[in-house]
This record gives C-alpha cells, structure tokens and sequence, in this order.
C-alpha cells in the first residue's frame, strides 16, 4: 500500500483530542519518573553470608570473601552461628582446629587421625602452612574485615546456648541479632552464601 | 608505564589474597583524581584479581600490568589511574 493514498479507514479514525493527547503526555510523564526512580538507584550491593563453622580452614572463606566484596563497594554482612562463632571469639579465634578425620584431602588417614593429639598435630602442620605462604591470619582477616566496614553479627541465640558473653567478641562485632534480621538482610541483598 | 611515572606507589611484596586488593582499594580511596598508583605485589594471583576489582570500580582504570623479577624474585606490577 502506497503511503500518499490513505485507506479509507484511516480516514474514519477521529484525530485524537486535546483531551487525549494530555492524558497521553501525563502517562509519558509518570514513565519517565519510574525510569529515573530506577537508574537513580544508588543503593550499593550488597551480600550477606552465613557462617557456621568454626574449624580453621573454615574460617579463612568467609572473612576473605567479605573482606573481598568490601573492596568491591560491597556493603557486607556475615552473621556467625553454632560453631560459626569460634571465628568471632577473641580469645577461641586464636586457637581454632583442624581435624583430619572425615576430610579425605589430608594425608593422614581417618582411623590414625582419630588417635589422641592428632588433630593438635595436623592442626600445627596447617598453621605453618599458612605462615610460610604469608596468609594472613583468622585476627588479621578479622580486623582487616571490620575496618573494611564488614558488620560481623554474632547470633545472640547461640551465644546464649553456647554460654558466652558479649565481652568475649572482638571490638566491633554486632550482638543482639537473630535468624529475622539475618533473613531480612538477606532478602535485600544480591549475593547470599551459607558457608 | 613505569615507576617514575606514577604518582604513589603502594607495596604490598609478601601479602596474599585477599590483602593486595583490600590494600588496593583502601589505597585508591586515598588518590586524588588524576592520579596514578604503581602497586607492587609477590602475588602472582593479583594479576587477575586486581584487573577484575579495577573492571568493576567506578573511577579505577588499570593502566598496564608488568611482571618483572627484583633480585631474583617475581614481582607484579599494577598501575591503576582514578578517574578525573
């Protein structure tokens, strides 16, 4: 169809009135604003990751990965629960294990690693492996991670059953705070690790 | 690029992941815009992890990479520019 020979029923559609064009231009207008209201978006990202071991290999994954998206702008949350709070306790921290009974990785094998000392012993041999190949330590991570701005929570509901005391933490480390605000921060954030 | 050329160097020889890119970025935070920061590290894994937290910081612009051996050890140099 030629574009200079209009079909006839074009012709019959009434042009649109003022009216219409108005109600046109306020729906362009409400767009618009939707559109601003989500490039204006500033919120940083954000993750939360849940820690729940407290051995000392364990330790290592969830402070360097905070510490980590830190860097990357993140705003990081890691909430710390069950064994998880080994790793917030100042005076425990300084002394986490290394059991090689159930983890096939280890050169010992399960029934020698089960022996009285032995995860003393295995525990000794990571320890200088992670000296000798200047890996920070579990202290260190812990306060690189809060100086980064980490909010490391510890779960009031384990330091209870655990019987701790609030005192017994790190400086800077969030008490107070259970599973919902765990959960919420969670719902909000874009990155979300059990580890 | 080279030494000479940046305006802060930042040594982090010895430290491993993730300290070089944590010291990074406290580093950065500190330059003025414009300006170039030489980090050296022993770290051959901040190769990459130091050109993916430039890729994804606003204003950090990774300028050029050099590996280089300093009395008989490997060296890895970054230079990262903030953006003006």
């Amino acid at each position: 169809m030629s574009t200079d020979t209009p079909a006839s029923e074009e012709t019959d559609v009434a042009p649109p009135t003022a009216e219409d064009l108005a109600e046109l231009r306020a729906r362009i207008e409400e767009l618009e604003a939707d559109v601003a209201a989500v490039s204006d978006d500033d919120t940083p990202d954000k993750m939360v990751i849940i820690a729940t071991k407290g051995t000392l290999d364990m330790a290592y994954p969830p402070l360097i990965l905070a510490s980590t998206a830190a860097a990357f702008g993140y705003e990081v949350t890691v909430f710390h629960t069950f064994w998880g709070l080994e790793i917030l306790h100042e005076e425990n921290s300084k002394d986490l294990k290394l059991s090689s009974v159930g983890n096939p990785n280890m050169p010992v094998p399960n029934l020698i690693g089960a022996l009285p000392g032995m995860d003393r012993m295995t525990t000794r041999m990571m320890r200088s492996k992670i000296a000798d190949n200047n890996v920070a330590s579990v202290e260190e991570l812990i306060h690189t991670a809060i100086e980064s701005g980490v909010d490391l929570q510890a779960c009031q509901m384990t330091i209870d059953l655990l019987e701790y005391d609030e005192d017994d933490f790190y400086d800077g480390v969030t008490t107070g705070v259970g599973a919902a605000s765990a959960f919420q921060e969670m719902a909000e954030a874009d990155i979300q690790l059990l580890i | 690029m080279s030494t000479e050329t940046a305006d802060e160097t930042l040594d982090v020889k010895g430290l491993n992941c993730p300290m070089p890119v944590i010291k990074t970025k406290g580093a950065f935070d500190e330059l003025a815009n414009g300006e170039t920061m030489e980090v050296v590290s022993t770290d051959s894994g901040s190769m990459s992890d130091i050109a993916g937290w430039a890729e994804s910081t606003d204003g950090a612009e990774l300028v050029d990479q050099v590996e280089a051996t300093e009395d008989g050890t490997a060296v890895y140099k970054h230079y990262v520019r903030k953006a003006e």
